[in-house]
């Protein structure tokens, strides 16, 4: 067991710093001068020299990918060009607000999908498994972004129910879990849990008709189980992998709110990413990036771990 | 035995030519409603793709300063018009060339790289498995939109890049089934007994391991299309693809967002067809799992 999370967490290590390197890389691969958005248009050449010592821009890739991930890691992200703010502060105020969308968007996702898994698979091929599937793959299809429009043209801008974008009255960024904030919560968490509910739903059937196939079920009915009972032990089987699918949609969704925060206006890490694309602001590029990629890294760590622990045919496999 | 043959043996008698595997694979899809149907779909969206600056009934680019923002079912406009008094109608359609070679061209593309990396990587083995496979293990740790995002907002707006990156998301969950599949082939008595025959390596990924990978990575890259519709489309509905005035649905979606209050129903229209899509392509891709047998 011990081995097999020494195992896991030193395969991590090197992706992890592969990882760093694609996200080190960006900033290199944009085309142009990466101070073409801090320098005056007119700037002398000795200036344009001094900002680039300042930045560390004069010394070779090897060198500065080293001093860059050596500051990372202690926590130091660098300065956003644009807001002259710390990288890091900007990337955690925002991180904190779209894991609470993703994070109750991935509950709901995990709640509706499992509920249309189990039915679909318990029911196999009858009518029910093929609506239930059918949905699934609505689920899935739907481009997101566009459902967002669609929620907001039908409870917002034609009825006036929720508000269509924000996190809370006025504008606000600061958060409480009142109704009055969690209403701007609403529509963004329920276009954000349409895709997990697809996927988990799919995976669930699958899983749950898997198991139902197989002889100890068979061996659990002869022995005179109740249906309830055999319904427990399936769970007990399905679980895990759909606890780990579960977590890696958080992390999906972690990183890939960009398209629905920019619809929402949430302020979120997907209307920074947003932000600083266009504002070519590199170093919070390159932060947001770098941070929430790391997440996904270690959630897929933390998820194949607690599987893993759960299920000991992974550990001994 | 040969010698007495009657004449009823000697008859010419109808041989069935024993099926092939992808002929095979044809007939089942033929049989399956949900496959003629979604694949009919995707056939009338090829069509507008390829003919649909032929059958739009106005011209796409064609603006209008008193036409803006009509409903739909107006006269002239069957589907309404867009903020700048372009016809809808005539934009859907002809956006369908754009918006499909935004979408396809990735996985076409991942498709071949991938492959071609896939087999290379199961077949050599060794460092050059391990070499190929834990690059792809470092981009796959990204989320897929994560990474396209980055990437083509580091790479700056534009076709071009928006394919780039598109290509690059791709490719990785493309090789991993290739080298998968590959892997598993390559242990089997047919591709030893080529080998211990005399056959190069070449010869024998061509005649023995291709065609038995060919099937399930075409599955797979088949499954990515609805993906990478759905991505491309956002990617313009970012403003990180295809610029104005291009006709494309994601862009389209992007530049309506401010009428959904004037015009909410014809602001919706550009993401109905990124949906029918996706939905067509994603039931025929499973339509194809189950007639090629191809395990998930």
């Amino acid at each position: 067991m011990l081995s097999y999370l020494i195992r896991r967490l030193v395969y991590a290590l090197p992706i992890m710093l592969g990882v760093a390197l694609v996200c080190f890389a960006l900033v290199h691969l944009a085309p142009g001068d990466p101070l073409v958005s801090v320098l005056p248009p007119d700037a002398s050449a000795e200036l344009a020299a001094r900002i680039r010592q300042l930045y560390g821009f004069d010394r070779s890739y090897p060198e500065q990918f080293v001093s860059w991930l050596w500051r990372a890691i202690q926590g130091d992200l660098g300065t956003s060009i644009a807001t002259g703010r710390p990288v890091r502060d900007e990337v955690f105020r925002a991180v904190g607000n779209t894991l609470r969308l993703a994070a109750i968007a991935t509950l709901i996702g995990f709640i509706l999908g499992s509920l249309f898994g189990f039915v679909a698979g318990y029911f196999r091929n009858t009518w029910i498994d093929r609506l239930a599937s059918f949905l699934s793959v609505l689920g899935v299809s739907v481009p997101h972004y566009w459902l967002g429009m669609v929620l907001v043209i039908a409870l917002s801008a034609l009825t006036g129910i929720l508000p269509a974008s924000g996190a809370g009255p006025g504008g606000s960024d600061r958060w409480a879990w009142d109704w009055e904030h969690m209403r701007f919560m609403v529509l963004p968490a329920l276009t954000m849990s349409v895709i997990p509910m697809g996927i988990i739903a799919r995976t669930v059937r699958a899983l749950v008709a898997d198991i139902l196939e197989q002889e100890f079920v068979i061996g659990l009915r002869a022995r005179g189980l109740t249906e309830f009972g055999v319904f427990l032990h399936v769970v007990k089987n399905a679980a895990p992998t759909a606890l780990a699918v579960m977590g890696l949609q958080l992390g999906y969704l972690l990183g890939g709110s960009i398209l629905i925060e920019t619809v929402f206006s949430w302020p979120g890490t997907g209307f920074l990413l947003n932000s600083a694309i266009f504002q070519r602001d590199l170093p919070l590029l390159q932060g947001t990036i770098l941070v929430l990629a790391m997440f996904f890294v270690l959630l897929n760590l933390l998820v194949d771990m607690v599987q893993g622990t759960l299920d000991p045919r992974i550990s001994r496999g | 035995m040969a010698i007495t043959m009657t004449s009823s043996t000697l008859s010419p008698t109808a041989v069935e030519r024993s099926q092939g595997y992808w002929t095979g694979a044809a007939r089942k899809l033929l049989r399956d409603p949900v496959a003629v149907g979604s694949g009919l779909i995707v056939l009338t969206l090829l069509i507008l793709a390829v003919f649909g600056p032929w059958l739009a009934p106005a011209d796409p680019y064609a603006s209008s300063m008193l036409g803006r923002l009509k409903p739909i079912g107006s006269p002239n406009y069957v589907l309404g018009s867009d903020e700048l008094g372009r016809d809808m109608l005539s934009r859907l359609i002809v956006g369908a060339r754009l918006s499909l070679f935004m979408g396809l061209t990735p996985v076409l593309l991942a498709f071949v790289i991938g492959m071609s990396l896939g087999l290379l990587a199961g077949y050599a083995g060794g460092w050059i498995n391990s070499a190929i496979m834990r690059t792809v293990d470092v981009l796959y740790a990204f989320p897929s939109v994560l990474l396209a995002i980055a990437l083509s907002g580091a790479l700056g707006a534009g076709i071009f890049n928006a394919l780039l990156s598109l290509t690059i998301v791709f490719t990785p969950p493309i090789v991993r089934v290739a080298e998968s599949v590959t892997t598993q082939v390559r242990g089997r008595d047919f591709v030893e007994a080529a080998r211990a025959s005399g056959a190069n390596a070449l010869t024998i990924v061509r005649v023995h391991v291709l065609g038995n990978v060919l099937g399930p990575i075409f599955v797979y890259a088949t499954s990515l299309i609805a993906v990478s519709m759905i991505l491309a489309s956002g990617l313009s509905f970012l403003g990180l693809g295809v610029r104005p005035p291009e006709p494309e649905w994601g862009l389209m979606l992007n530049t309506l967002r401010t009428a959904i209050y004037t015009q909410p129903w014809v602001a919706a229209l550009p993401g109905a067809m990124i949906f029918i899509t996706s939905i067509a392509f994603n039931l025929l891709s499973d339509s194809l799992r189950s007639a090629m047998d191809v395990k998930n």
